[in-house]
């Protein structure tokens, strides 16, 4: 039996081929390392993730999230629901609260469900992002263990960015300043760029396809400031962070004049070099821009 | 939908501030706003809002109905929670945002052409339709919104980024020919349908 073992929510972005397969395959590999089993929800659907609300009214939003806990229930009991991408994470959260906090939601969601022949039982097991089981059922150092080559002489800006902090954030941790993610840096030997002061700033999320140019904007200014402080390359936890950042920036080059090629990577590609396994299974081919820094150590 | 919007109109005729309370997701909180600017000086859309949050809650206040939903404003939303994080009364803003957008757009009030709107939209009808998204055809209903030569021009522009998506296999061509989706796919349609109801029904029934 694995030593942690949960109810795994992927996301749509995380499915094969789709925009964040490389963080998908990235956080596999470090699950094999620490020994986390995650079990898939069978048949999960998609949360509506932040932008849905145009479409989708309150209800039909909540009844998205709560049929996956119905599911995650019948198929995995009340193991904790972990995600990687935070507006999964977030709605799915945010779900658990509304339909306990609202009479009227609750029963709006129960008849939805009800429709189709599925109940929430019971009380609705806890969602967590997956850098929480890291930081608070892992721990840091059971991951500096498993380090087997530190990341040295690397300087690396976290980009915690808006929904893995904020509203819920991770425990123990300011909205403003949260320091996980430079730990996280630490622990596999690299050095954070203190003071990087875009660490919490808006990517545009989704409006990045809606309003282009105001979320490069944005964005132009987040790696602006990574380079300020001198860094190789931005880690972030959330998938919509990494697109944004990273694959716009030959057209933030463009229309700004600037000189951006920084690479973007996800703290489980961080971790799954530093842990020694090769550049496949850091999912460093899923890079846009390369991160060669990181690669080089993985093909040592 | 106009037939709704004239039925909310007679419903709730002095006090918009009722009706949004009453129809609005997390809108019984919009009374709680001291107008301390804490939401807006925070927002990283603060130079693109036609009126940033603080000012449609006092707007909401005045009875300002047409103009609040009709604006764009809501839909500058990032939902990036910075106002939520901050706001010294735990006002829901984000929420509250999504929710004036919602209702705006479902009184048909919305303005038409505003680029958020229509892709809101598109991505849900992409969500609904298998119970997952399929980024492919989300990009391209996406270019496409304002016509087929807009279309072509955008996708050109966007050649690179698909192209390196593809390469680095974050993007599955055959997406195109169905994609992903849920085994379930028609169950969450009726159950979205059902929850759709349920919601409309709510708001026709309240007594204001
Ligand atoms: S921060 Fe809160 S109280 Fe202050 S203006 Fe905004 S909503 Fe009102
Ligand atoms: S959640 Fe929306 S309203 Fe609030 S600060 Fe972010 S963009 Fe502005």
């Amino acid at each position: 039996m694995a030593k942690y073992e949960y109810s795994f929510y992927p996301g749509c972005s995380s499915q094969s081929k789709a925009s964040s397969v490389n963080y998908q395959k990235s956080t596999q590999t470090i699950c094999e390392e620490l020994d986390i089993q995650l079990n898939d929800i069978p048949d999960w659907n998609c949360c509506g993730a932040s932008i849905g609300y145009g479409g989708g009214g309150e209800l039909p939003r909540i009844s998205l999230s709560a049929r996956n806990i119905a599911q995650s229930q019948q198929a995995h009991g009340q193991q904790d629901i972990v995600a990687t991408c935070a507006a999964c994470w977030l709605a799915t959260r945010e779900a658990k609260e509304r339909i306990e906090d609202s009479e009227k939601v609750r029963t709006g969601v129960n008849a939805a469900l009800g429709e189709i022949g599925i109940e929430i039982a019971t009380e609705m097991p806890k969602t967590r992002h997956m850098v929480e089981v890291l930081i608070e059922d892992v721990g840091y150092n059971e991951i500096a263990e498993k380090v087997k080559r530190p990341l040295e002489g690397l300087k690396i800006a976290g980009y915690v960015g808006c929904q893995t902090n904020r509203p819920f954030g991770i425990d123990g941790e300011s909205y403003e300043n949260p320091k996980y993610l430079d730990k996280m840096i630490e622990t596999v030997g690299a050095d954070a760029v203190v003071n990087y002061d875009k660490k919490v700033s808006c990517c545009g999320g989704a409006l990045m396809f809606s309003e282009p140019q105001k979320s490069q904007a944005l964005v132009k200014d987040i790696i602006e400031s990574a380079y300020d402080g001198g860094a190789d390359m931005i880690v972030t936890p959330c998938p919509v962070c990494q697109m944004n950042v990273e694959v716009y920036q030959g057209q933030i080059n463009k229309d700004h004049g600037t000189n951006f090629n920084i690479p973007v990577v996800y703290y489980s590609t961080l971790m799954s070099v530093a842990f020694g396994r090769n550049a496949k299974d850091a999912a460093l081919d899923g890079q846009m821009i390369r991160a060669k820094q990181l690669e080089d150590i993985a093909n040592k | 939908m106009s037939d709704m919007n004239t039925a909310m109109v007679e419903k709730y005729r002095s006090s918009f501030l009722k009706e949004v309370e009453a129809n609005v997701e997390e809108g019984d909180w919009v009374k709680m706003c001291m107008q301390c600017g804490v939401c807006s000086g925070s927002c990283p859309m603060e130079n693109n809002w036609e009126h940033p949050p603080q000012e449609l809650f006092m707007m909401i206040r005045a009875n300002k109905r047409e103009e609040v939903l009709s604006s764009s404003s809501m839909w500058m939303c990032t939902s990036c929670y910075n106002c939520i994080a901050r706001c010294p009364r735990g006002l829901p803003i984000t929420h509250i945002m999504h929710g004036l957008a919602h209702y705006g757009k479902r009184l048909g009030l919305a303005p038409k052409e505003q680029p958020t709107v229509k892709f809101s939209q598109l991505f849900w009808d992409n969500l609904t339709k298998t119970g997952r998204v399929n980024e492919l055809k989300l990009g391209l209903s996406l270019y496409f919104m304002n016509g087929f030569g807009e279309g072509i021009k955008t996708a050109l522009k966007m050649k690179d980024v698909g192209l390196g998506m593809m390469k680095t296999g974050r993007l599955n061509p055959f997406e195109i020919f169905g994609g992903h989706s849920c085994k379930g796919a028609s169950d969450i349609k009726k159950m979205l349908a059902k929850a759709k109801e349920i919601e409309e029904s709510n708001t026709a029934e309240f007594k204001g």
